[in-house]
């Protein structure tokens, strides 16, 4: 059975049904994000005062992945261009380097996680904080990279701090109240950034795989219907095109202000 | 389509994106910059930023989506998408300052 309106366009919609599919398809994922950023804002206004943190996330890795994924999705653009002039090299060439890009994204991505998750902050049982980077740990002490403060609020605003000095702090367990590291659990911030980034990131992985499915696999549709394996790429690359707009929000909402 | 006109479609394509990423970097740029202004509050801040993310926004759904080309029922459905989206912002404008009686506000 032949799929009707997979490159002819349907007369009632004028645009192919894969590109009408898409767009309600973004329509959704737009909700689906819209009510991630409404729960941001109100998480946001409903922190105490100078309880909500600023300057927790590297605004260079942030700025990075802003631009990598600028570039892929540009070469997504010109992959989709390179299969309306009929140039399948090229094609490949430049999904090739988006596919690169998505990973490199990803690469980045996981780093920061990973610095996050061996993030601690210890509350010591004199009403003291320390707070830093786990080098080691065994039954009797630990061993971070950080500092130590007398008030919690100067664990929030790390922007308005000049000169941080970080060490390394042996700590006894026995003073040990309460050790968590800056995973979601830790507080609302973190809850709420690695739910919109890992959503994010997920749309990213799975907009990889069917790029990817497209560059490996695309040459028997591309011989037998060019026009129809087109038109896939157009669709992906609008998928991609949304990712990057998502990104384009998150990146300061999360890390700029 | 003929050879030469192949290539000049790919060529204008490349140009566009390079403008596109130009201005891309710019905005990122603009934003960081505007986050360390020191004479501003934070909510002016990030009425900046925003702004600027979503002149960004436009510039990318406008040239990298085609948005400006695009058929009258993308646009349709567009329309409902902005209306149920700015429902949902607006729903949570109005809810930041409904709290039940009572409740202790920061």
């Amino acid at each position: 059975m032949e799929i009707p309106y997979t490159t002819e366009l349907r007369p009632d919609t004028g645009v192919y049904n894969a590109k009408l599919g898409i767009w309600l398809f973004l329509a959704s994922e737009v909700m689906l994000f819209g009510a991630l950023f409404s729960a941001y804002i109100l998480l946001r206004v409903g922190a105490p005062e100078g309880m909500w943190p600023h300057g927790w996330l590297d605004v260079r890795f942030g700025a990075l992945n802003t631009i990598i994924l600028a570039l892929s999705a540009i070469t997504t653009l010109l992959a989709w261009a390179a299969c309306k002039v009929r140039e399948f090299g090229k094609f490949k060439f430049f999904h090739g380097c988006t596919i690169l890009l998505a990973l490199t994204f990803l690469c980045i991505k996981s780093y920061e996680y990973h610095d996050k998750w061996i993030h601690y902050e210890i509350q010591m049982k004199d009403g003291t904080f320390a707070d830093g980077h786990l080098v080691e740990q065994n039954d009797k002490e630990v061993l971070i990279h950080g500092r130590i403060v007398t008030d919690e609020k100067d664990l929030y605003d790390l922007r308005a701090q000049k000169n941080i000095q970080l060490q390394e702090i042996r700590i006894d367990r026995s003073t040990i109240k309460k050790m968590e590291n800056y995973a979601p659990r830790h507080n609302t911030f973190t809850a709420i950034y690695f739910t919109l980034t890992g959503l994010h990131a997920l749309h990213i992985l799975g907009g990889t795989c069917v790029i990817f499915y497209l560059w490996a696999f695309g040459g028997n549709m591309w011989r037998k219907d060019p026009e129809r394996f087109t038109n896939r790429v157009e669709v992906s690359g609008l998928f991609w095109h949304f990712v990057d707009l998502v990104w384009i929000f998150l990146f300061p909402v999360l890390y700029l202000t | 389509m003929s050879e030469p006109e192949h290539h000049v479609e790919l060529n204008s394509y490349i140009r566009r994106c390079a403008l596109v990423f130009a201005a891309v970097v710019c905005a990122t740029s603009l934003m960081i910059y505007a986050s360390y202004l020191p004479h501003f509050g934070w909510p002016a801040k990030v009425a900046m930023i925003l702004a600027i993310a979503i002149c960004n926004a436009f510039v990318v759904a406008s040239f990298l989506m085609h948005l400006l080309t695009e058929k009258k029922m993308i646009f349709t459905v567009l329309i409902f998408t902005v209306f149920f989206f700015a429902g949902l912002m607006g729903l949570t404008l109005w809810a930041m300052n409904d709290f039940p009686t009572g409740t202790a506000v920061h």
